[in-house]
This record gives structure tokens, C-alpha cells and sequence, in this order.
């Protein structure tokens, strides 16, 4: 199977000032394949965050060597990064960090309009990708003038509008009651029927069992890294 | 190209967007760029008035009309070795008429302040000047209705006068002066023509206030012993160097002058005023602009400051930015576009605010906004709102997007 991301001892340390240093990452080694649906667990302050935002791009490792799809994101520039995270990532935050002045449409847009897809095209595709989440008549309402649930899936099409390789999500349902949750656990479960790589933090060992794969981290070490064996899936439990 | 220009388009949406959602905040940020440019483009208003009346007045002398005098109009010489210079003669004219390839015309002008009359209508201190026929040729003055007075007029001391705008003004309130008869220092002289209204800086220079009489009749009523100035009208302009030197020769040999000794007259012209005043005009521009300036310069600190406060408040929406694969760049333009935004805003309401205003100004001087001043305005606080909102742009887009994500 493909790798889509390759960890190779990576370290991230930050500077506290003085001889002091915080290691949020230890020397992580891990890969991920296509297709693959990776629920990441631990206590807080092990490390998910960090490792996320370096998984994204969002944030580049002290030490260690990334490979993404065979790419060394380790040493890339500015501007490089902000090419992958737009083309290649799709990223779910626990608090939406949808723009609060934004209609959905354009929230779901913007991707869009920093990739150069031409203003036509930008449209229709947000439009498909929201009727997609289930939100077509909730295109010119603002964040505020949504539920918490449907807030979390503009930010699901936000992040699916560039058809990214890895769709990334760091506590998804924490700021969503358990039922909302759900539905957004069913929206992420259909993706990764779809083909999409899906990598999630998570607390609940409830959301966890959804996924295929679960690495545990502890300390900025990984702890554990094993096959969910009780998949909990959405046709399953319908079935029973 | 195309990229950049949909990252213009999105950028300018945004800072409109953010404008409108902070209005009352933007209206009284652009206030100081209103004030400035106001400031500015009054001032560039008024200094263009300053020239144009200068220009006009200038004008009036004539570019290609030489002023045979005994003194300098501007001089560094000292006073005491010009001072005792004879006076020119009546008689010179003609001589250099006879003698000057290079003049077309030459008028001799001899002139004094005395009080007119008509009926009841007085004016104190109008110049009486004495004058050929060809005087109209030789000055920048354009006759209003009438004629001048003929060679015949002249030679026989006639009295009839030819007057200008504000003599006319001044005795003739209500118009038609021609074919009446005033009284100059109590010589009757009838009005054969008038002049056009001239205006400009300096008074009893200009036509407006003169009265033409044949010189016959000068030389009779007002004395002959007077300085004169002989105006020389040059055929061609190309050749006013060569006339002048002429000029010199001819008035060297009526003054008998031998070789080696200076000249004890002058050959005046219109471009020693303009190259006086030349300089004296940009030290008046410079520290007017300079000073207005320091009120855009103020202004540009305002918009500098409520970005940078834009900035620090945003920072979470630029870190959403990044996240989903704003470049730095994109960053950049976004927030310069709102900062040139908000100051063209202001620029544009500033030159709103000005143009009425300078209308006023208008009233004192001959002037209109210029239509440079017009496009200079909004491209400069184009440009203050590019460089003061630079910095903060800066710091926007250099900033870590997992901070920025983290910023509450
Ligand atoms: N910017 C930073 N400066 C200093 N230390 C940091 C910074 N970001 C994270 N850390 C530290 O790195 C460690 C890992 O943080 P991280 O956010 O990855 O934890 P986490 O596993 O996501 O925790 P949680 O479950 O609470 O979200 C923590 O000890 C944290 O204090
Ligand atoms: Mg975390």
C-alpha cells in the first residue's frame, strides 16, 4: 500500500525561554497509507495537537523527516507549505474556525479562491459540496446564524472543496453534544467509503472505535499503534 | 497575473467588508487623510492661484516686448552707482525706429499719477501715461471697445485718451464711457476707446489703471523733463537675443558711451520677472506643501495605527487563512488593500471636501483646482495608505498560523 505520510523520527521541541524547553514530540516514527482511517488517542498534553499540525503543515517539525506522498515537507518554504495545505489538506478544528463574517457559501469558497479557481466554478463547486453535507438551504447564512452541528459540516466541506488527499480533524465532535457528534462521525465514515484518508484526534473511545487504526500517544512517544479490532460502523449497528 | 489580479479582487472584498463592518471606526480613521488632503490640494490650489496671477501679470509686459529704462527692474547692483544716470530721451524712439533691424514697433512712455474726473466721479492716482500711436503694439494689452489714438492724434497733442478697466470702473459706473469727456488734472480729454481688463499683481503696471494721451499733449500739460521708457516690440522672438544686443549698440552710441564704459540704462524684459519670481514661487510651494504635508503625514499615522489594532483583532481569520492555504502574500495584499482602501476613501472624500473650498479661493485668486492636483491627491494617499499600512501587513502575513489559530 502507498504511503501518503511518512514520519521518520520527528522531534518537535518549543523554546520557553532560557534553558527551559518543552518536547511535545519525542521522535515520532510512524506511516500512514491512502485510504486508511486513523483515529490518533491519549491524555492531554501528549502531543495529538502538535502531531496534527505538523501532519497539515500547519507547523514544521524540529528534527525528523516528513514525507508527504514521497514530497519532503521538512524543507519546504513558506509558500510551499501553504500550497500543500491548500491542495492537499483538509482540515476539521474542534472549534470550526469558520470566518464569522462569511456566509457558509463563502467560507466554503475560500479554499477555493486561493487555489485561482475561477469565481463560476468556485461557486458551483461550494454549492455541490454543501448540498453534499446536507446544508444546500443553509448557503447564505452566516456561523451565527447556525446550529453547532451544522457549523462543524460547513467546515467538513470547506475542508472536503479541494478534494484534499488526507482529511485531518482534531477533536471534531468536542464541541458538539453526543448526538451531532454522530452525525458528523456518519458524514466522515461515508468520505473514507469514498476513498478519502481520514486522520482524527480524539478523547472518546466511543469515536475512536470508528476509525481503522488507532495510535495511542503518551509523553510524545507513541505508546501504542493497533488495528481497531470492534469497528463500530454506521450500516453495522443499523443492520443489528 | 490572473492569479494575482483574483487576489486583488478578493482582497479589496474583504477590506470593503471590513470597512463596512467597522464604520464608524473607518470614518474616523480616514479623517485624518480627509483633513490632509483638504489641506494639501487647498494649498496646491492656492499656489497655482499665486502663479497664474503672476503669469498674468507678466503677460502684460509682453515676451517679446524690450523695456528701454533707466533703471533695472531687479538688481544687486548698488543703488548709489545707478542712481545718477541720466534720464532717456522723447527723441530716442524715433532714432531707434530708424536705426532697429529687429524691432517691429517703439513706443516712447512717459507717465504720471494725477486725479481724474467725470462730473461727479473722481479717481485719486491714476497713471497718466503719454504715448506714440504705437504704443498698442508695443505692450501686452489688447484694446476693448474703440480705437487708439492715430500718428496724427499724437503728433498733434490732440486730447483724446484711451482708458482702462478700473478708470473706467471708477467714473463710469454704469458703463458706456466712450465720447465723454473727463477731466485729467483738469485738462479735458475725451474718451476714444478703453482697454481690456487685465487683473494681476502689479498695479499701476498693468493697463487698468492708466490713462493713454498722445504724447504732444503730455509733454504740453504735464512737462517735458521726464524719464521715458522706450518700449521696442521685437519682429521675432526667436531674435530677442540679437535685438537686445542691437538695442545696446544703438542706445550706447545716443549716449555717446565709449568703448569700456558701462551702460547707464537698462533693456528690461519679462523673463528677468519670471526668473525672479521663479524661485521666490517654489520656496512659497515647498514650505506650503511641506507644512499641509505633515497633516497627511499624521493622517497616514492614524491608518497605520487603527491596522496595526485591525491586525492584532484578526488575527484568528488569519490564521484560518493560512490554514486553509492563504499564502504570505496573499496576507500582504489583503490588509495593504484595506489600508489603500480606507485612504483612498478618505482621499476621495478630502477632494469632495476641497473642491467647493477652493472654489472659495477662487474668489481671491484666479484659480481652479487643477486637475493634476486632482489625480496627484488620490494617487498620493494611494500611496500613504500602501506605505502606512505596510508594516502591519507585514506583521500579518509573517505570522505562525498555529499561533495565530491559538490566539483567543
Ligand atoms: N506554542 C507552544 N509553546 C510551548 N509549549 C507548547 C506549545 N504548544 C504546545 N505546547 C506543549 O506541547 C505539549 C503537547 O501539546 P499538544 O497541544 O500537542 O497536546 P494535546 O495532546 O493536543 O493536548 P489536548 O488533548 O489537551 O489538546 C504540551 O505539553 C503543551 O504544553
Ligand atoms: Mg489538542
Amino acid at each position: 500500500m502507498e504511503n501518503i505520510i511518512e514520519f521518520k523520527n520527528i522531534v518537535k521541541t518549543y523554546d520557553m525561554g532560557g534553558a527551559e524547553q518543552v518536547m511535545a514530540l519525542q521522535g515520532v516514527s510512524v506511516n500512514i497509507a491512502k485510504n486508511e482511517y486513523v483515529a490518533i488517542m491519549g491524555p492531554s498534553g501528549s502531543g495529538k495537537s502538535t502531531l496534527m499540525n505538523i501532519i497539515g503543515c500547519l507547523d514544521t517539525p524540529t528534527s525528523g523527516q516528513y514525507l508527504f506522498n514521497g514530497l519532503n515537507v521538512s524543507e519546504m518554504n513558506d509558500n510551499e507549505l501553504a500550497k500543500i495545505r491548500n491542495r492537499e489538506i483538509g482540515f476539521v478544528f474542534q472549534t470550526f474556525n469558520l470566518l464569522a463574517r462569511s456566509d457558509s457559501l463563502h467560507n466554503v469558497e475560500l479554499p477555493l479562491i486561493y487555489a485561482g479557481v475561477p469565481s463560476a466554478e468556485r461557486k458551483r463547486r461550494a454549492t455541490e459540496t454543501l448540498q453534499h453535507v446536507q446544508l444546500g438551504d443553509r448557503i447564505h447564512h452566516k456561523p451565527n446564524e447556525l446550529s453547532g452541528g451544522q457549523r462543524q459540516r460547513v467546515a467538513v466541506a470547506r475542508a472536503l472543496v479541494t478534494n484534499p488527499s488526507i482529511i485531518l480533524a482534531d477533536e471534531p465532535t468536542g464541541n458538539l453534544d453526543s448526538k451531532t457528534g454522530e452525525e458528523i462521525m456518519m458524514l466522515f465514515e461515508e468520505l473514507h467509503r469514498q476513498g478519502n484518508t481520514i486522520i482524527l484526534v480524539t478523547h472518546e473511545p466511543d469515536i475512536a472505535e470508528h476509525a481503522h487504526r488507532t495510535i495511542r500517544l503518551r509523553d510524545g512517544h507513541i505508546e501504542s499503534d493497533e488495528p481497531v479490532t470492534r469497528r463500530r460502523t454506521y450500516t453495522a449497528a443499523k443492520a443489528s | 497575473m490572473l492569479y494575482f489580479l483574483t487576489e486583488l479582487k478578493e482582497g479589496l472584498a474583504i477590506s470593503f467588508r471590513a470597512i463596512r463592518a467597522n464604520k464608524m471606526r473607518s470614518v474616523l480613521t480616514t479623517l485624518g487623510i480627509i483633513i490632509g488632503i483638504v489641506s494639501v490640494t487647498l494649498m496646491a490650489t492656492a499656489i497655482e492661484g499665486v502663479n497664474r496671477a503672476f503669469e498674468k501679470s507678466a503677460e502684460a509686459f509682453g515676451t517679446d516686448v524690450l523695456y528701454i529704462q533707466k533703471f533695472p527692474w531687479v538688481s544687486n547692483d548698488d543703488w548709489s552707482t545707478i542712481r545718477n544716470r541720466r534720464m532717456l530721451e522723447v527723441s530716442f524712439a524715433a532714432r531707434i525706429e530708424r536705426q532697429s533691424m529687429f524691432s517691429a514697433a517703439v513706443a516712447p512712455v512717459v507717465g504720471t499719477a494725477r486725479r481724474v474726473t467725470y462730473i461727479n466721479n473722481s479717481m485719486e492716482g491714476a497713471f497718466i501715461s503719454g504715448t506714440t500711436s504705437q504704443y498698442l503694439a508695443t505692450a501686452g494689452v489688447t484694446l476693448g471697445d474703440g480705437r487708439f489714438f492715430t500718428a496724427d492724434e499724437a503728433a498733434g497733442g490732440r486730447p483724446v485718451c484711451v482708458v482702462g478697466a478700473t478708470v473706467v470702473e471708477n467714473l463710469f459706473p454704469r458703463g458706456d464711457p466712450i465720447g465723454k469727456t473727463i477731466r485729467v488734472a483738469g485738462y479735458p480729454y475725451t474718451i476714444i476707446g478703453t482697454m481690456e481688463k487685465q487683473g494681476g499683481l502689479f498695479g499701476s503696471f498693468t493697463a487698468d489703471t492708466r490713462v493713454f494721451v498722445p504724447l504732444y499733449s503730455f509733454q504740453n500739460q504735464f512737462g517735458g523733463r521726464r524719464d521715458v521708457t522706450i518700449q521696442v516690440k521685437v519682429a521675432d522672438l526667436k531674435q530677442l537675443d540679437d535685438a537686445k544686443l542691437e538695442l545696446e549698440g544703438i542706445m550706447r552710441s545716443l549716449r555717446g558711451l565709449t568703448p569700456g564704459k558701462a551702460n547707464d540704462f537698462n533693456i528690461n524684459q519679462q523673463e528677468i520677472l519670471t526668473q525672479t519670481f521663479a524661485p521666490i514661487s517654489l520656496v512659497i510651494a515647498s514650505i506650503g506643501l511641506f507644512i499641509t504635508g505633515l497633516s497627511l503625514f499624521v493622517g497616514g499615522i492614524g491608518i497605520m495605527n487603527i491596522m496595526f489594532v485591525s491586525v492584532t483583532e484578526r488575527t484568528r481569520e488569519i490564521g484560518i487563512r493560512k490554514a486553509i492555504g492563504a499564502k504570505r502574500r496573499t496576507i500582504l495584499i489583503q490588509f495593504l488593500s484595506e489600508a489603500a482602501a480606507l485612504c483612498l476613501i478618505g482621499g476621495i472624500i478630502g477632494l469632495a471636501i476641497a473642491f467647493p473650498l477652493s472654489l472659495i479661493v477662487d474668489k481671491f485668486l484666479p484659480t481652479a483646482m487643477p486637475l493634476s492636483v486632482v489625480f496627484i491627491s488620490i494617487a498620493i494617499s494611494l500611496v500613504v495608505g500602501l506605505i502606512s499600512g505596510f508594516l502591519p501587513a507585514y506583521r500579518a502575513a509573517k505570522m505562525d498560523p498555529v499561533e495565530a489559530l491559538r490566539y483567543e
